[in-house]
């Protein structure tokens, strides 16, 4: 017994840990913060999955193309935004499911990737890390916040910008307005379903933003398994937040604590069945989802299409 | 509201038939238009690697129906993709999407695998036994998405997706563990980790017709969509669902419980999926064993099969033999140097293109209720 509790905390003291930590659920707080936007305009997007890839494989094209770290990232914010444009527009513009278009756009991106993946097989390299002075200097959670690839301060920035558009601007008012009663928001005079489609564009964006950060910011190298579900855990991120940008960035870091834990436990030298590692954080996040989802009011409206004149 | 005098008999006649031929017309340039602009992008990909689209196609049709024994296999494959989709027809029914199958697959596999190779007694036994209880297990598998569901009003589909990355897991586990799934025999023909195949009574009858062979899951599913069809269109629990998937209020006005008829259309469609893989398992996929990468995207495919027939459970057998074609047929584009993966792209394109018809339909006819509406108001 000891034993474990001897290797939890040799496993929460390490700086590894805090680091990919911060890495992983950065990546997570990307997609999520963008799917928060949507979800708050009352449209869950399932299709940031195939953003996320989108984003990444866009991202890696075009590293490859000019070397340019900064244009990869600009592709994949394009990338993702290809993949939003279907979304919105079918569900939102054509009143095609949600869900129904989420899946089908999910699994055609799989397969358009895979597909020019084998023929461009783009290649990526990792940006270089700046450690921001006197603050990457704090112990543990210095390095891990402030002594990444520089990448990943693009984020910090992203999320006062998306409080503010959602909190203080005339625009985030009507999205939350769609998302909470697209009747009364209709009969007011505004476009429910150009917010809803506006909503997803943004969450779009920052998902393939997102999945460019993965390959340039982080891995290096682009792998068509790469993404693997995280778009979902990045919604599970949204719930488990609440709905608010707090919460979701809690959660983001959560799962991101998860994943960075099974991945520490075997560099300190820790066994346990791959598997099981492998598995544990979708079930941590199927757990999550279980307690959580009930104790949070979510926007009124959300994931149901509206339609002028239907309830 | 002021209702406007009943327009003139004939007049509504002659205006309803030319409006149903316009429909028609529309309707039609519209599914043109759209499977068009599919098939053109998935020629423009061909072109792209330096291919003709319609030596690409040749090498479809041999590798799917022509060349000796593919129809045969193109069915093999036919049988799961259906009985997947039969699920996902009878969750949409009910308005449930549950996106998990191919995780709910993996587990019917599972508990095939466990009592073909693990169990002792008649091989018909096994196998009856080893079918249904891959069935249980899928439902049970999807069963843990509709308690947190209609517990915690988790939406399955968030829960089923993160279940499939867990399925994964646990067949990994399944196969690399010696006490459970993984074959120990020194003989084995591979030295990849795999669970030990079915012994020969465990496996479904093989059909031979005309030179190609392919398993009798095919009839299994066959018989399954009538019953579907049937159960759907013309019973008390097919009406149920229906209700549900339309108005959860009515249904539940009426008396049809959400939590108890959900639970059980999630419970059914989970079923299918896990009866879609211990078919494929017993019917010889991967030489009758369970691998890692087993489920090979047969949940997928027969998801996009069932929105592609529309919910429609015998539309979806000639659905699922189109994906199946298109799978089997890609087995043969190595010679023309195009990757396989392109089918992918095809289907997925097919999906979307086909969503927009009837989306575009809908809102011309809320437009002209409309003006309709507008019309009647301002006279």
């Amino acid at each position: 017994m000891t034993d474990i509790l001897a290797a939890i905390a040799d496993i929460f003291t390490s700086p590894t840990m805090y680091s990919s930590a911060v890495r992983l659920g950065g990546f997570l707080a990307f997609a999520a913060l963008g799917e928060l936007v949507a979800e708050k305009a009352g449209t869950i997007n399932i299709s940031v999955e195939g953003s996320l890839l989108a984003g990444a494989f866009a991202g890696a094209v075009g590293y490859d193309m000019t070397g340019s770290t900064w244009v990869g990232l600009l592709f994949g914010v394009v990338g993702g935004l290809l993949v939003g444009l279907i979304q919105a527009n079918m569900s939102h513009r054509l009143s095609a499911d949600q869900f129904i278009v989420g899946i089908t756009a999910n699994i055609l991106v799989v397969g358009f990737v895979g597909f020019l993946n084998g023929v461009l097989n783009p290649a990526a390299r990792r940006a270089s890390i700046i450690e921001i002075p006197i603050l990457s200097n704090i112990p543990l959670i210095g390095p891990a916040l402030f002594g990444q690839t520089w990448p990943t301060y693009i984020l910090y920035p992203l999320i006062p910008l998306t409080w503010w558009g959602l909190y203080k601007t005339r625009w985030g008012l009507e999205v939350r307005a769609v998302g909470e009663n697209p009747q009364a928001a209709d009969v007011s005079g505004i476009d429910v379903n150009k917010r809803r489609r506006q909503a997803i564009y943004y969450g779009a964006m920052l998902a393939g933003l997102g999945g460019a950060f993965l390959v340039v910011g982080q891995v290096g190298s682009f792998d068509t398994g790469m993404v693997g579900g995280r778009g979902f855990i990045a919604i599970a991120a949204v719930y488990f937040g609440g709905w608010r940008l707090k919460g979701m960035l809690f959660g983001a870091l959560l799962f991101g604590f998860a994943d960075a834990f099974r991945l520490t436990m075997p560099v300190l030298g820790y066994r346990l069945n791959a598997h099981m590692m492998a598995a544990f954080p979708y079930v941590l996040t199927l757990i999550v989802m279980y307690f959580v989802t009930k104790e949070f009011r979510q926007p009124a409206a959300l994931s149901r299409p509206f339609v002028r004149g239907l309830r | 509201m002021t209702h406007a005098p009943p327009p003139k008999l004939e007049n509504v006649m002659v205006d309803s038939s030319n409006r149903r031929w316009s429909q028609l017309r529309d309707v039609t340039i519209l599914y043109v238009l759209s499977i068009g602009a599919a098939l053109t992008i998935s020629g423009f990909l061909v072109a792209m690697t330096g291919n003709s689209a319609p030596k690409v196609l040749k090498a479809l049709l041999d590798g799917a129906f022509l060349a000796p024994g593919r129809w045969g296999t193109t069915l093999s494959i036919a049988a799961p993709m259906l009985l997947v989709a039969l699920g996902m027809v009878v969750g949409v029914k009910a308005g449930l999407f549950n996106i998990g199958q191919e995780g709910q697959l993996l587990m019917g596999a599972l508990a095939m695998a466990f009592v073909g190779t693990k169990l002792q007694g008649a091989g018909l036994v096994l196998l009856i036994g080893g079918l249904t209880l891959g069935a249980l297990a899928g439902g049970a598998y999807a069963g843990v998405a509709a308690v947190m569901r209609y517990r915690r009003g988790v939406p399955e589909v968030i829960s089923t997706l993160l279940l499939v990355f867990i399925a994964f897991q646990i067949v990994g586990f399944a196969i690399t563990t010696d006490w459970f799934l993984r074959d120990l025999d020194p003989n084995r023909p591979s030295k990849a980790v795999t669970s030990a195949p079915l012994p020969e009574g465990v496996r479904l009858p093989i059909i031979r017709i005309f030179g190609n062979e392919f398993h009798s899951g095919l009839v299994i599913a066959l018989i399954l969509a009538v019953i579907v069809a049937y159960v759907l269109a013309r019973t008390v629990w097919g009406f149920k669902l229906r209700l549900l998937g339309q108005n959860v209020n009515v249904a539940q006005m009426i008396g049809v419980g959400a939590k108890k008829a959900g639970s059980l259309a999630l419970f059914a469609s989970g079923a299918f999926a896990g009866l879609a893989g211990a078919v494929m398992l017993a019917g010889g996929a991967s030489s009758y064993r369970l691998t890692t990468g087993f489920s090979t995207n047969i949940g997928w495919q027969g998801l996009l099969v069932a929105l592609l027939a529309r919910s429609n459970p015998l539309a979806a057998i000639p659905m699922a033999v189109l994906f199946a074609a298109l799978r089997t047929g890609a087995g043969f584009l190595a010679a023309t140097g195009v990757d396989r993966k392109i089918v992918d792209v095809v289907q997925a394109l097919l999906v979307l293109a086909l969503l927009i018809p009837p989306a575009v339909q809908e809102i011309r006819m809320r437009r002209r209720a409309r003006a309709a509406a507008s019309g009647e108001t301002s006279e």
